[in-house]
């Protein structure tokens, strides 16, 4: 079965066709990769994706039900978990609060007035940093994080829902090559103990071609290419839009 | 018909002089992002130096210098604020901004009453347009006309200005981006500065051509500005044509509001700037705000739990207040009443601005209803205190439902405005249904019943509910709703993207808010055996903010301190002081300028870092 399945989605900002006619689908335990140069399109895409805006055209299917349209709130109990190209975390509270309160909207406990939301759901919230490896900063204030830090306590959050989907909007920005590779390889183990399907967005064509099962290239809002790392690799059409197609070289050449 | 028309020339003629106040904010709001509260009182001190001017100056030329003159003296007195306060509170959020331009009021208003006395005075004719002249045979003030004439006349200055001269090419780039402005290379300070003394020019002029139009006094400041607000916010903030159309529809709709609903007059300027806020959040002309600004009450240190040193403090704290009756005189024990129910207040507000990031401008409504639902119930249903004090509060709680449903779906400073907006309805309404709540001899007889008629056993009514109240308050801050009310504060995005529903949390946080507020209204009232629509000005509002800010937003502990220390000085210098008002302005001022985390977050922030270095550092020498 395919978890996301999209199909010709459109939107414009002004005139400007940020995405156009995109249609893809995500297998289940699938590591896909968005890529594309800045402007491509791709954090729009996602933005659609979960909820945060409308398509003007196409609908967006996760296991088959249309979730065209659907707020972020709801999309995220249907099993989609998201982090940010910037990170969005709770900056007055620690490490561990922030996992606590995705885990207390999990189970549907944010209403209660009387417990002490310190003490519930510990040992789950530590659990999961444990898995992203914050586990040792589980005390600290999110405001003084380093921003790697940061993009490992966002998965954490994305994961408090024992997710079918992840949306991760280039997860490795800002992080050490280092630790791109471990945040990385820790997905891939994610994807393959849990059986959840992630799509990327990524900059860092190690991380891609080292740990995507398939990619697909957005270029001007447009799919331009898509298949295993080795073929998109070898596309023509990509060296062109990454590398410039070496015309004026060639121009001068022969010249 | 003819009496229609002179209404509607009388509506034009107020329009131009709000537009020419409104203007000036507009501005102001669009390059620096400051709301400034002290607009209202710059234009009254333009009213009353023109007044001194042109009665000293020799006529006929005395009362058109005076226009002019008075004019640019008090924009020279704003450029002097401008570069003493407001440059250091440019980066603050916009409470403490709004606080500090109150602040500034707050001093205009006594510094007035010093140098030209309380009484009202009445300015001379302009000469040479003394005269009125018929228009549909009825007669028109000829000086109205030029009034008239000066909206269309500033607006059309102020267009050539912003599209004719480099200076305004500046400050219509500064309005859609000032960091982009700063990059290339234009000297922020002064356009600042020469922004905001503009804007105050055309508030003193504004002020200046009311004196042959109505009486000088010094409560004119808050009249004006509530209405510069509204007008403001109706037509977008900084959006000058938009405050040119706000103005004439207010303006008119004041001028036959008074004719067709005399009764509701009041109401109807607030209820369309609700109206247009729900269905145009940034006002008519108005766009949204790219710049999200950072909430306050956001702090590096995570709130955490009272430990066993705090919890024991406190312990002893309620059980020597639950003591005082014992050893205390009646007057100590009646004004530790007021404090503790001023406590609450300042909880509550605390609970939706610092821990709910929704900053209230009219926290007092919710006050004030549960003081009147009290109250009516007294008076028309004859219930028992202790039926009162349980009911009172769900007038507050159903206030802050209904309006909070509106209030939730702005945000920042129009949230701010609204909370305004809805307090200044629920002041008319009170004020001007006579039949019900007795307008402005308010309701008297709410006592206490016979058991607890002794200060001494009311007092322990109010400390249980306060008690239990302040405990209940810090105990929603650390449950699950707690952090969700923080967590849509810190990050809607992320708030969104894990389920929770922004507008709800917000909703329901405002409702409990209100709730709390209510409660220590009605203790109020009982305690005071009366309730007059004072409760609910907007000068309660701004102490409670106050009462806040001195604590420390941060903290959870600190609107406590802050409403003791604060109410506690007030009462003390009322009593001691003539010119109390011009001593907390420049106490607000300071406040806000030299230490914005409050009594509370100064003694986090500064000193408890220190005593534990100190401490630790004597351990280490120890081992």
């Amino acid at each position: 079965m395919t978890a996301l399945q999209v199909d010709t989605l459109c939107k414009s900002f002004g005139g400007v066709r940020a995405v156009d006619e995109v249609s893809f689908t995500l297998g289940e335990t699938e590591l896909l990769a968005l890529i594309g140069p800045n402007g491509a399109g791709k954090s729009t895409c996602f933005n659609m994706l979960n909820g945060q805006i409308r398509p003007d055209v196409g609908t967006i299917r996760l296991f088959g039900r249309d979730i065209t349209g659907t707020p972020p709130r709801a999309v995220w109990r249907l099993g989609v978990g998201r982090t940010f190209q910037i990170t969005a975390t709770f900056g007055s509270m620690t490490v561990m609060e922030n996992v606590q309160v995705a885990l207390l909207s999990h189970h549907r406990r944010l209403r209660a007035l009387i417990p002490y939301a310190g003490a519930l759901y510990r040992d789950e919230a530590m659990a999961l940093l444990d898995l992203v490896g914050m586990a040792d900063q589980a005390a600290r204030a999110c405001g003084t994080l380093a921003y790697g830090d940061l993009k490992r306590l966002e998965l954490a959050v994305a994961l408090a829902n024992e997710p079918r989907v992840l949306l991760m909007d280039e997860p490795t920005a800002g992080m050490a090559p280092q630790e791109r590779v471990q945040l990385m390889r820790l997905t891939a183990d994610i994807v393959r103990d849990k059986g959840v399907s992630v799509l990327f967005t990524e900059h860092d064509m190690d991380v891609v071609f080292g740990h995507a099962d398939r990619v697909m290239v957005l270029d001007r809002g447009r799919l331009v290419a898509e298949g295993t790392p080795s073929e998109v690799r070898a596309n023509a059409e990509v060296q062109q839009i990454y590398l410039g197609s070496g015309a004026l070289y060639g121009a001068e050449a022969s010249a | 018909m003819d009496f229609l028309v002179a209404q509607f020339l009388n509506g034009l003629a107020s329009a131009s002089s709000l537009f020419l106040v409104a203007s000036g904010l507009s501005i102001i709001f669009g390059v620096t992002r400051i709301v400034n509260f002290a607009h209202g009182a710059f234009y009254m001190l333009g009213a009353y130096i023109a007044y001194t001017l042109a009665t000293t100056i020799p006529q006929p030329f005395g009362f058109w210098l005076a226009l002019p003159l008075s004019a640019l003296v008090v924009a020279a007195i704003g450029a002097v604020v401008e570069m003493t306060v407001l440059r250091r509170i440019y980066a603050a959020p916009e409470l403490f901004q709004l606080l500090a331009t109150f602040g500034i009021t707050l001093m205009v208003e006594d510094l007035v009453v010093m140098i030209w006395g309380p009484e009202d005075l009445l300015g001379p004719r302009a000469p040479g347009l003394e005269g009125a002249i018929p228009i549909m045979g009825q007669l028109f003030p000829t000086y109205d006309l030029l009034v008239i004439a000066m909206g269309p006349l500033v607006l059309l200055g102020l267009w050539l200005l912003f599209h004719r001269t480099r200076w305004g090419v500046l400050v219509r780039a500064a309005t859609q981006d000032r960091t982009m402005v700063a990059a290339l290379g234009v000297n922020q300070k002064w356009l600042f500065t020469s922004v905001f003394t503009l804007g105050i020019f055309l508030a003193a002029l504004g002020g200046a051509l009311q004196i042959p139009r109505e009486a000088v006094h010094h409560a004119l400041d808050l009249q004006i500005i509530v209405e510069v607000f509204v007008i403001v916010v109706v037509g977008g903030l900084g959006n000058v044509l938009g405050a040119f159309l706000a103005a004439v529809l207010i303006a008119e709709l004041n001028a036959f509001g008074i004719l067709l609903f005399p009764k509701i007059s009041l109401v109807l300027m607030f209820l369309v700037m609700a109206v247009v806020l729900v269905v145009r959040p940034w006002g008519l002309l108005g766009k949204p705000d790219a710049e999200a600004r950072a909430s306050i009450g956001q702090a590096i240190e995570p709130l955490r739990r009272m430990g066993p040193v705090s919890l024991a403090v406190s312990g002893l704290l309620v059980a020597a207040l639950a003591a005082l009756p014992l050893v205390a005189g009646p007057y100590l024990v009646i004004v530790t009443m007021e404090l503790l129910i001023f406590a609450l207040f300042a909880a509550s507000l605390h609970l939706m601005m610092g821990v709910g990031g929704m900053v209230s401008f009219g926290h007092a409504a919710y006050f004030g209803l549960g003081a009147y639902g009290a109250a009516l119930l007294v008076r028309f249903l004859g219930v028992p205190m202790e039926l009162g004090i349980l009911l009172g509060p769900l007038l507050a709680l159903a206030g802050a439902i209904l309006f909070g449903w509106f209030i939730v779906r702005l945000s920042g400073v129009y949230l701010a405005m609204l909370t305004l907006a809805f307090a200044q309805i629920v002041w008319s309404i009170i004020f001007q249904w006579y039949d019900v709540t007795g307008g402005d001899n308010g309701i008297l007889g709410i006592w206490p019943a016979r058991w607890a008629s002794d200060p001494k056993v009311y007092y322990y009514i109010v400390l249980v509910l306060c008690v239990a109240g302040l405990v209940a308050i810090r105990r929603v801050i650390f449950s699950p709703f707690g952090y969700a009310v923080r967590a849509c504060r810190d990050s809607t995005t992320r708030a969104e993207a894990i389920g929770l529903d922004r507008r709800r949390v917000q909703w329901m946080c405002f409702a409990l808010a209100g709730a709390f507020a209510g409660v220590g209204g009605t203790l109020y009232a009982y305690l005071k055996g009366s309730v007059f629509p004072d409760v609910i000005s907007i000068a309660t509002s701004v102490d409670g903010l106050v009462m806040v800010l001195l604590g420390g937003i941060q903290t959870v502990a600190g609107p406590i301190v802050g409403a003791v220390a604060y109410k506690a000085l007030s009462i003390y210098m009322t009593s001691q002081v003539e010119y109390w008002q011009l001593i907390l302005g420049g106490l607000i001022v300071v406040l806000v300028v030299a230490f914005p985390e409050g009594i509370a977050g100064f003694w986090q922030a500064r000193v408890a870092p220190r005593l534990r270095a100190a401490t630790g550092r004597g351990w280490e020498a120890r081992s």
